[in-house]
């Protein structure tokens, strides 16, 4: 087939042909890192039967580890709904002095690695630790135990609910607030009737993130939890303790179940965009 | 009764906002406030409305200091520039919401929702959504919302400032037929000159947080009380010039304008306030009064011409109605007589080149 010169030499600016090179790219991407290693575990998990996979997501330590982590995360949701909503109306109604440094320090969560934010959480709460000595007196345990773990997951969580709704309200003002307090509103029922439902989905959101999170967080948990099997142990933790012990069918069933959890939750964060 | 705003101040990190405003509404009555924007007149507003603390002076609404008060106890109606409308309400539940706050009887609001809707002309729109509606809609449901909690007074803080001229133009009008329909205490802030006429009975023309006059449109417009009221409404021309023995002399040049004003004038530099439809052009000079002049521009302004004419250094702008126009043939580099039949007359003082270049900025003079 003959090629016109011209359009030899502009080849790579032919839209349609760099379309079709970016999308390609795209797509093998995808599937070198998401698609294939997803086939991949389910493929090794049913190549003993579905019956396996059923069998070792039911033994009891599996099912006290996921229900683990399901309370762990409606806590970490319930804490930074009602914190992430007061600590967006703060920074961005209120301006004193440091509030650019507060809203930086909110995506310190972000920066910091999981684990050294467990470290830290050991520091402060454990037995010699400078609030954990006060808790010991009172024979409450903190680390290696449940408040450590709700703690750990609750500093990983925390810009999520915030950074989602900061920018919302920025774009909110205030105006509506004034025309609800002139037509004689309190800040109270102007609170429920005009700026919850502006920044619901974005609250939503920040919720559906916070859960995402919360279930598949490892590193901090791991450090503070002790990783005490029927006690302190995640979804996550037990996955992992099962790989090193060499139980992979219960390994993969687990990764698999939350894998699908994940899945849920992304197919609903979709729908809460659209909504947006 | 009515609205009456005593000795107010308003000052924000050391920039003074509002300083020592006092004036007052009548009841039933339509009042603009009308300035340049940033004058603070809608933070007199906001005042009145409770949304800012006056530092001093006090405001009383229909006889009852409200100055303490709280937003929500003072039975104000705002109407906001960008509508401020509740975007995830329908229209029917925005007008709803300060009944409904007031915790008013059902078949109450539904009545009373009815006729607002009708009242406002947006009979079939009851159940979109405020992104659904054009710019003067949403004004007009904004409307319906302030007067459905039945105020007291209604204020309007530039209502129409973010509608484009035409739809402006009727909203304007519609209002005025609106408000001699109801008579409800009101006031109106704006910065342009023209809408203020349209509707007020009285204008208060703020600059810099103070006030700089209260009257009618003619009072402002014939009798500037100050520079910035001559300028600032309607067109004026700046012209300076200097007083000897009782005659003006304008500067730079030999000609002289008599003393039309009673009362002896001190020696010294003034500025004179010409607007433009008080010069008229003449071909002949037939009195020593005419000042020789040469025309620069001409304009055609559609219902009217613009002329730039020069005296001496100075360039000054004449309008000429279309009729003159056709039957003289002026023409660009004509040398022609000015007369001057009107002026105003103000001490030069060293503030006046700064209001000129202000002006000019703006837009107000040439």
């Amino acid at each position: 087939m003959k090629i016109k010169s011209e359009s030899k030499l502009n080849w790579f600016y032919s839209a349609g042909l760099t379309k079709k090179i970016l999308i390609a790219v795209v797509l093998i991407w995808f599937c070198l890192l998401i698609v294939l290693p997803f086939f991949g575990i389910v493929k090794a998990c049913f190549e003993n039967g579905a019956d396996k996979f059923f069998s070792a997501l039911m033994v009891p330590e599996a099912r006290h580890a996921f229900i683990l982590t399901m309370i762990i995360s409606i806590i970490a949701i319930a804490f930074n709904t009602v914190f992430g909503v007061i600590l967006a109306i703060v920074l961005v109604r209120y301006r004193f002095r440091g509030t650019s440094f507060f809203e930086g320090l909110v995506d310190l969560p972000f920066a910091v690695s999981p684990v050294v934010a467990g470290f830290m959480l050991i520091i402060l709460f454990g037995k010699d630790g400078w609030i954990g000595q006060f808790f010991e007196m009172h024979q409450i345990k903190i680390i290696y135990a449940f408040p450590g773990m709700v703690l750990a997951t609750l500093f990983v969580t925390l810009p999520f609910v915030a950074r989602e709704i900061i920018p919302v309200l920025k774009e909110f003002g205030i105006q509506q607030e004034e025309a609800a307090y002139i037509l004689g509103a309190s800040r109270w029922q102007t609170f429920w009737k005009v700026t919850l439902p502006s920044i619901k989905w974005g609250l939503v959101y920040g919720m559906t993130l916070t859960m995402a999170r919360s279930i598949g967080e490892f590193g901090a948990v791991l450090v503070v939890s002790g990783n005490i099997i029927y006690k302190t142990q995640t979804s996550t933790l037990h996955i992992h303790q099962s790989f090193t012990d060499f139980n992979y069918a219960g390994a993969l069933s687990g990764a698999i179940a939350l894998a699908m959890i994940s899945f849920l939750i992304l197919t609903g964060m979709q729908f809460i965009n659209e909504r947006r | 009764m009515g609205i009456e705003v005593m000795d107010i101040s308003k000052t924000f990190d050391q920039f003074i906002a509002v300083d020592h405003v006092s004036f007052k509404v009548n009841e039933g009555e339509m009042v603009a406030l009308l300035g340049p924007s940033g004058c603070g007149k809608s933070t007199i507003l906001r005042m009145i409305a409770g949304l800012e603390v006056p530092d001093k002076g006090s405001i009383y609404l229909n006889g009852v200091d409200v100055t303490s008060m709280v937003t929500q106890k003072r039975k104000v109606g705002f109407v906001f520039q960008h509508y401020a409308l509740f975007k995830h309400m329908t229209v029917i539940n925005n007008i709803r919401f300060g009944m409904e706050i007031q915790k008013k009887p059902k078949p109450e609001i539904q009545e009373k929702v009815t006729e607002l809707i009708h009242l406002v002309k947006l009979r079939g729109y009851e159940n979109h959504y405020p992104d659904q509606l054009s710019g003067g809609q949403r004004q007009r449901v904004a409307l319906a919302r302030a007067l459905a909690a039945e105020p007291k007074v209604l204020l309007l803080d530039e209502p129409f400032g973010a509608l484009d001229a035409k739809v402006r133009k009727n909203l304007a009008l519609w209002l005025k037929e609106f408000h001699e329909k109801l008579n409800i205490t009101s006031i109106f802030v704006t910065h342009d000159q023209n809408e203020a006429f349209e509707i007020s009975d009285t204008i208060v023309v703020i600059n810099r947080g103070r006030v700089e006059q209260i009257g009618t449109a003619r009072d402002v417009y014939e009798n500037p009380e100050s520079k910035f009221v001559a300028s600032f409404i309607g067109k004026v021309n700046v012209i300076d010039a200097v007083v000897h023995e009782n005659h003006i002399q304008i500067k730079g040049t030999q000609y002289t304008i008599q003393n039309m004003n009673n009362e002896y004038l001190q020696d010294g530099d003034i500025i004179l306030l010409v607007r433009p439809e008080a010069i008229r052009i003449c071909e002949e000079a037939d009195k020593s009064h005419f000042i020789p002049s040469i025309i620069h521009e001409i304009h055609y302004r559609g219902s009217h011409y613009e002329l730039d004419c020069s005296i001496g250094e100075q360039t000054i702008r004449v309008i000429e109605e279309k009729d003159r126009m056709r039957l003289s043939s002026w023409h660009e580099n004509q040398n022609v007589f000015l007369k001057i039949h009107s002026y105003k007359i103000f001490q030069a003082d060293q503030g006046h080149e700064k209001i000129k270049i202000k002006l000019k900025a703006l837009g107000y003079i040439e």
